[in-house]
């Protein structure tokens, strides 16, 4: 019992992970059309930012290194976008290998100055000591981070169907030539949505570095986890990056604690069988 | 006139070993393989509009089938080879199934996701594929009792493949099937409306072109004698859809220039630094951003416009 509970709970607070991952990735699809593989290093990007600073300055806030952290990466990937990705408006193809060429180049950046050897991220003293629940006892920071993950969704909610700026998006993402001639600054947009999706990746990536740690390759674990969970939940929906996000939680995380050997191969089935029953996903709307 | 230049061309690749040491014997014998490697990629990105960033999967588990046959089970290499392609073209057969479900960036994301799979098992499950350790210690087959231990036999061993594997390709792409492949690719509804299967012509492609990787993939391992994860990672497919996009899509010659350009920077800048990931990344965005049509059809216009200018 106590074995499900305590796996349940790390799925949670997988999926939490996933879903400040995915929910970027997404976003970023939903208006660019661009599948941006520079996301796993985003991520990864913003561990080591949290785990330098963690850990070079003793009692720092994790709230605030996290905030910063996706300051920074949303700086970075907004540098990017200006600098590059408007350059290849008219190629698609482009774009996402300019973005592959950009997630080698982060990553291999993050292995020279980081070296080769795992940074674990300390987790916050106040959230150290284990919460006691129906006697059961949880690790504190990992409800914390569900609760992020929640947190983050209701905001990412409100401020797309709200707001002005998230009215500008989704018309954006319905019909782009439409909303230029409305007089809407679609490629304005864009930037805001790469360096918000940039910065959720960023911040998310310093939120799970107490539980994944630093360590050369987090992008390349990470990324196939994003790239499943929204061809699961739908390219481009807010919702199925959401739903899409607990759902791969629970099933890598069970994965591996019942068949760590085949917990790829597990975590793949659902993908297939949505791709075979629902090719746009579970949320995605047909011809998006 | 094309064959009267070509023959020079022939001439220095079967003599190469008589001219070159073996260190250069043994380059050429890797750019053969990643040139196949590269045009089998090509005939679904050039010729398919199919852009997959997951063709080492191809590569990598014919290696690991026919390393594991042959170092575990006791197989020789001739029927080692024939499963390991067999597995190979099937498991392409499955992918392209998944694959095909969508196009254009939906089909490079399930690609990329289905090959990231397959590099986490081949670490993950170390108790068949010996994970981070690689299966080491493999040999090369003897056909008809040669033994290809030498540089120089080995590369005129890769030569006839590579040879017949251009031939087979040179042929798909101008059949009648190869055009339809590139009607596909343009116009996708009129050739539905033509009565062709827009899907079944991919699909075959995919298969034909899964078939090609696995025959680069024995290569490879009978090359390096030696197989590791990295051969199937995202760098492994990268590094052939850069060859493949800096050569210039859609043609014949262009992937294995491309292919070569590719490795020669590897094998160079490895000697010097470490840092080949940044550099493959620094690669990728200049060639996109400056040379997106690639190096052959730059030439290719360059030569044009000179004949021209001389006329």
């Amino acid at each position: 019992m106590q074995f499900w509970i305590i796996q349940g709970l790390n799925s949670l607070s997988l999926g939490g992970l996933l879903f400040l991952l995915s929910s970027g990735f997404s976003l970023i699809f939903g208006l660019m059309r661009l599948a941006n593989l520079t996301h796993g290093a985003f991520f990864m990007l913003g561990t080591y930012f949290g785990a330098t600073a963690l850990r070079s300055f003793d009692g720092l806030n994790i709230w605030v290194t996290a905030l910063g952290a996706g300051i920074a990466v949303a700086a970075i990937g907004g540098l990017f976008e200006r600098l590059v990705l408007t350059r290849l408006k008219t190629n698609p193809l482009g774009q996402v290998l300019v973005t592959l060429g950009m997630s080698f180049i982060i990553s291999d950046a993050c292995l020279l100055l980081w070296g080769g050897d795992s940074i674990p991220v300390p987790t916050p003293q106040n959230l150290q000591s284990p919460t006691r629940v129906l006697g059961f006892v949880f690790p504190t920071y990992r409800l914390v981070l569900v609760g992020c993950a929640i947190a983050a969704a209701i905001v990412l909610y409100f401020l797309l169907d709200r707001t002005r700026l998230g009215a500008m998006i989704r018309a954006g993402v319905d019909d782009p030539q439409m909303a230029r001639a409305v007089g809407i600054p679609v490629s304005n947009l864009f930037t805001i949505v790469f360096c918000l999706g940039a910065g959720i990746a960023g911040a998310g990536g310093v939120l799970g570095g107490p539980i994944l740690s630093a360590y050369p390759g987090l992008d390349a674990d990470m990324l196939p986890l994003a790239l499943i969970v929204v061809i699961l939940g739908g390219i481009g929906s807010l919702l199925g990056a959401f739903i899409g996000s607990f759902i791969i939680g629970f099933i890598y995380t069970f994965g591996t604690a019942l068949f760590p050997e085949l917990a790829y191969i597990i975590l793949f089935l659902p993908m297939i069988f949505v791709i075979a029953f629902r090719p746009q996903g579970l949320f995605g709307r047909v011809g998006a | 006139m094309k064959w009267i230049a070509a023959a020079p061309l022939a001439a220095l690749l079967v003599l190469l070993p008589s001219l070159a040491g073996d260190f250069y014997v043994n380059l050429a014998s890797q750019i053969l393989i990643a040139a196949i490697f590269a045009l089998s990629l090509n005939l679904l990105v050039g010729y398919g509009g199919m852009t997959s960033l997951g063709h080492a999967s191809y590569l990598g588990v014919a290696a690991y089938i026919s390393a594991l046959l042959t170092s575990r089970y006791g197989f020789g290499h001739g029927p080692a080879a024939i499963i390991s392609i067999a597995g190979t073209t099937a498991m392409a057969a499955f992918f392209g199934v998944i694959a095909l479900r969508a196009t254009g960036l939906g089909f490079l994301m399930i690609t990329l996701a289905l090959s990231q799979v397959l590099w986490g098992l081949a670490y993950r499950m170390s108790g068949v594929t010996n994970g981070d350790n690689g299966i080491a210690g493999l040999t090369r087959p003897m056909p008809f009792g040669i033994s290809l231990e030498s540089a120089a036999s080995f590369y005129w061993f890769a030569l006839i493949v590579a040879s017949f594997a251009f031939l087979m390709k040179a042929i798909f792409v101008s059949s009648s099937f190869g055009s339809s492949l590139k009607g596909v690719r343009d116009q996708p509804r009129r050739m539905a409306a033509l009565g062709f299967n827009p899907w079944m012509i991919r699909w075959l492609t995919f298969i034909y072109a899964g078939f090609w990787g696995g025959v680069s993939g024995l290569l490879y391992v009978y090359y390096n004698k030696y197989i590791h994860p990295t051969s199937l990672s995202i760098t492994s497919s990268a590094e052939a859809l850069l060859g493949v996009i800096a050569g210039g899509t859609g043609t014949l010659g262009g992937p294995v220039v491309g292919a070569a350009l590719v490795l020669l920077l590897k094998n160079y800048v490895s000697a010097y630094i470490e840092r080949w990931n940044m550099l493959l990344g620094l690669v990728f965005l200049f060639i996109v951003l400056v040379m997106p049509t690639g190096i052959v059809p730059g030439m290719r216009r360059l030569a044009t416009a000179l004949r021209r200018g001389s006329r």
